[in-house]
């Protein structure tokens, strides 16, 4: 027998609390663990420039000690019954997201509402955390591919606040002090925003009593909205930045523009485009020009990734460095060819299929479906959109796709940003 | 985890394993090859890895481009997985589409083509692989302790090979590799998911059955000569950040102390985490991150052991902090292992470690890919029981075996201990 469906009205309860948290719930039978994902309001488009890394800085620290707990205690706690928590900084929300055995599902609430309600910011542990982000960007200066994404983001998103690292710099986490963090706090965490999505052997009336329980009385009425993003503009010609990393073996190379953000009537036909363009397979068209048929890199793909705002759209390869014109030109060239022609339709029917038939692997795990009853609260999808959603895909045509590719993508503009070692033979 | 295991070798010795999970409309195939790293001699190194990688290009059933194309149209996935021991290929698959990925494993054991070309362009990808890692600081420290850590046995070399190999392998180097070791009868097939196991099992015998078995491929012994004293190798590379990395010799996976070892890892590192699909617990009470990261003299650490045939290596990861040096992480670690030598650890944190590997089972069990990998992976090193009865082993273990295990693995004079050293490269 199969236990398993699509998530759909029928089995998804959404429950808006009166402070407007929304709880989303789905019962998994079969298991006996629980998890609990969602976000806050409160994310890296707050900060001022000086204090980059601020939010994510804050969201590590709140499980540093409570007013009712330590630090050590608060993971004594989690750690003794086999459960995990985290919170982390984005650049529009504080992403958190936990597991646990399913009679430890208060103590999970418990600690993640404790941990945003009454965090302390204990000095030792905000300068303890401080040292390790500060290794953490050290380590990061040395990696290729984060050096060529951050040198991207400031390519592409000049004068918004996308070409800002959520992590920051070294000079501005080292700038933050905890007073920085308790009024981060104070101003910008709170109910409204908010999404839990618990998924797991847990029947939707005790979740919601939980969340009741724990979060239910929270308020902050002085929390702002999100504020609206500039526009972002538009690349008129290639622009390149290169990234001098010594010692390094492989260069990476990120390219690309902006895509449209989740909510665009595009995104889904732009999507269903890349998956032919740079994922379907090993890695789709460009997969199979550099790394098929060329053999120049190990990985080579595109990737799309449409959020609240308009998300990058990338061509990603890591390279020998003296192979490095070579791949960017393939992968150019294959942006030519996917804006000039339609995509065949044995490759869109395979698209379609991959994008419907994959759903079952996506949704087999607690995490898979919490996630996407994020999804669908973050972006407005509505309950049924997994049940609608094998309908949109097959709305979609070659010539629908030819035409979103050319709104969004030409290989005569293009950033590229490239990081390695190119000034010294090796 | 109702469902029994059905367990059976056919006439040409190919070892299947079925287990029916029905959470998820979803089937996960697994097909293991007793042949990993261990088995390449120097000027083969990285052999294994290479023939998984020719394994995607094709045979003349399944022609080049045909495998990806075709998983990804179905909406599975599929990798392939290279190790010490052994090398893995599997799919995961709607349940109703499973019959491509059962038809594809029984095809290639046998007609792999190899194409020069192929082989010529692979060569590159996998090259490009190895300096992608070199990229990685832990990677070359890694590898530098690992080849110090074993001289005689073939566990010295990384699974990637070594880079002079890579350049002067030759095509039929790799197709004898591929011949001597892809046989059924040095293979174990693990299934696991969304399917009724007497028609499963009527489907493998149907494709399997008619390949016939080889002659049983030897494996390379080469035993290694047990420590008499400690290792110390550094390494030197681009960055800031100096990197710590203590091995000590461990015992091989189906030896009872491996067990000892595990739980004594849990109080030392923090709960390990065996799942390859699925959650594990962070390490935040572990006594090593207490008396490291939380006195300031590291920022991170992490540690585990792998399952291996022959006896391999503990390992002990630490990110320095900045202020602090190697040789203070070293006595403040030596100091937390001379506690756990001189007296037993309490029996409340192991019926706690307990509780955290009872967790993480029970994450892992919810994913059917981690169900069919952890049956298959369990055969390479012991049995499948292995797996079945994890929990039932770990929890015989007692707080004097954690203290032996602390006198006997956790001895200085059992340890390779590496420095990854940051400088500023010439220019």
């Amino acid at each position: 027998m199969t236990l398993h469906s699509l998530p759909g009205p029928d089995d998804i309860v959404r429950k808006e609390l009166p402070n407007g948290i929304v709880v989303l719930t789905r019962l998994n039978l079969s298991s006996l663990s629980v998890v609990v994902t969602g976000y806050l309001s409160a994310g890296a488009i707050f900060e001022a420039d000086d204090k980059l890394g601020l939010a994510g800085f804050t969201a590590l620290a709140l499980m540093r000690g409570t007013a009712q707990h330590s630090f050590q205690q608060i993971y004594d706690r989690l750690e003794s019954n086999g459960a995990s928590l985290g919170l982390d900084g984005g650049t529009h929300s504080i992403s958190f997201y936990g597991h646990a055995l399913v009679e430890d599902l208060d103590l999970l609430v418990g600690t993640l509402a404790e941990s945003i309600r009454q965090p302390v910011f204990p000095t030792d542990q905000v300068e303890r955390l401080r040292d390790q982000l500060l290794s953490g960007l050290a380590i990061r200066a040395q990696d290729t591919s984060e050096m060529a994404s951050l040198a991207f983001d400031k390519l592409v998103y000049a004068g918004h606040p996308y070409s800002r690292p959520e992590d920051g710099y070294p000079e501005t986490i080292r700038a933050i002090d905890r007073e920085d963090m308790a009024v981060f706090h104070q101003r910008h965490f709170g109910p409204k925003g908010m999404v839990i999505s618990i998924v797991g052997g847990v029947e939707a009336d005790r979740a919601m009593d939980v969340v009741t329980r724990f979060l239910g009385d929270w308020e902050n009425p002085n929390q702002p909205d999100q504020p609206d993003l500039p526009p972002v503009k538009q690349l008129s010609d290639l622009i390149t930045r290169q990234v001098e990393i010594p010692g390094k073996s492989e260069a990476d190379i990120i390219m690309g523009t902006v895509g449209p953000p989740r909510r665009s009537p595009d995104f889904l036909t732009a999507s269903l485009g890349n998956n032919i363009l740079g994922q379907f397979g090993m890695y789709g068209r460009i997969g199979e020009s550099v790394r098929e048929r060329s053999g120049l890199a190990y990985h080579a793909s595109s990737s799309l990734s449409g959020g609240i705002g308009p998300g990058p759209w990338l061509f990603i390869a890591g390279v020998a460095p003296k192979n490095l014109e070579k791949v960017i030109e393939l992968m150019r060239q294959e942006i030519a060819h996917f804006i000039s022609e339609q995509v065949t339709n044995d490759e869109l029917a395979d698209s379609q299929a991959n994008y419907i038939g994959r759903l079952p692997l996506s949704l087999e795990s607690n995490g898979g479906v919490a996630s996407a009853l994020l999804n669908l609260e973050r972006f407005s999808l509505g309950l049924d959109y997994y049940l609608r959603y094998p309908h949109l895909v097959h709305a979609i045509t070659p010539q629908s796709i030819l035409e979103v590719a050319q709104k969004y993508l030409h290989p005569d503009r293009l950033a590229i940003a490239t990081a390695g070692t190119f000034e010294t033979e090796r | 985890m109702d469902e029994p295991l059905t367990k059976l070798t056919l006439a040409n010795g190919l070892q299947v394993l079925l287990k029916e999970v029905h959470t998820s409309p979803i089937i996960s195939q697994w097909i293991w090859y007793r042949v990993g790293s261990r088995d390449e001699v120097p000027g083969l190194t990285g052999a294994s890895h290479w023939v998984e990688h020719l394994m995607f290009k094709g045979t003349p059933e399944f022609p080049l481009g045909v495998i990806d194309r075709s998983i990804s149209r179905e909406g599975g996935y599929l990798n392939a997985l290279t190790f010490l021991d052994w090398t893995s290929y599997f799919e995961t698959l709607p349940a109703d589409k499973i019959d491509f990925a059962l038809r594809l494993e029984a095809d290639r054991m046998f007609n792999c083509i190899f194409d020069p070309n192929e082989v010529s362009s692979e060569r590159n990808v996998v090259i490009s692989e190895r300096q992608g890692s070199e990229n990685e600081p832990l990677f070359r420290l890694s590898e530098e302790v690992q080849s110090a850590a074993f001289r005689v046995h073939p566990y010295h070399h990384e699974v990637i090979g070594d880079l002079t190999d890579l350049y002067s392998i030759q095509r039929d180097d790799l197709y004898h590799h591929y011949r001597n070791y892809y046989i059924p009868n040095n293979a174990v097939l693990s299934i696991a998911g969304d399917f009724e196991t007497h028609a499963m099992l009527d489907r493998v015998r149907e494709l399997y059955e008619p390949l016939p078995a080889g002659p049983q491929p030897s494996r390379l012994l080469r035993t290694e000569p047990s420590q008499a004293g400690e290792r110390r190798v550094s390494v030197e590379g681009p960055g800031k950040t100096v990197f710590l990395q203590i091995s000590y010799r461990a015992p091989k996976a189906d030896d009872p102390d491996f067990f000892a070892l595990n739980l004594l890892d849990s109080l030392l590192t923090g709960p390990p985490n065996l799942n390859m699909f699925g959650g594990g617990v962070t390490n935040k009470t572990s006594r090593l991150y207490k008396a490291l990261v939380e006195k300031e003299l590291a920022v991170g650490i992490n540690g585990g052991v792998q399952a291996t045939i022959d006896p391999y290596l503990y390992t002990i990861v630490i990110t320095v902090h900045p202020k602090h040096t190697t040789s203070e992480c070293i006595v403040a670690i030596e100091d937390e292992i001379k506690q756990l030598q001189d007296a037993p650890p309490p029996i409340e944190e192991l019926e706690r470690a307990m509780k955290q590997a009872r967790a993480i089972f029970a994450y892992g069990s919810e994913s059917i890919s981690n169900l069919g990998f952890w049956l298959g992976y369990a055969e390479m090193f012991a049995t499948a029981e292995w797996f079945t009865t994890y929990l039932d082993t770990l929890a015989t273990v007692t707080p004097a075996d954690i203290q032996r295990m602390a006198q006997t693995c956790l001895r200085p004079q059992n340890r390779t201990l590496g420095v990854y050293l940051p400088i500023t490269p010439e220019r």
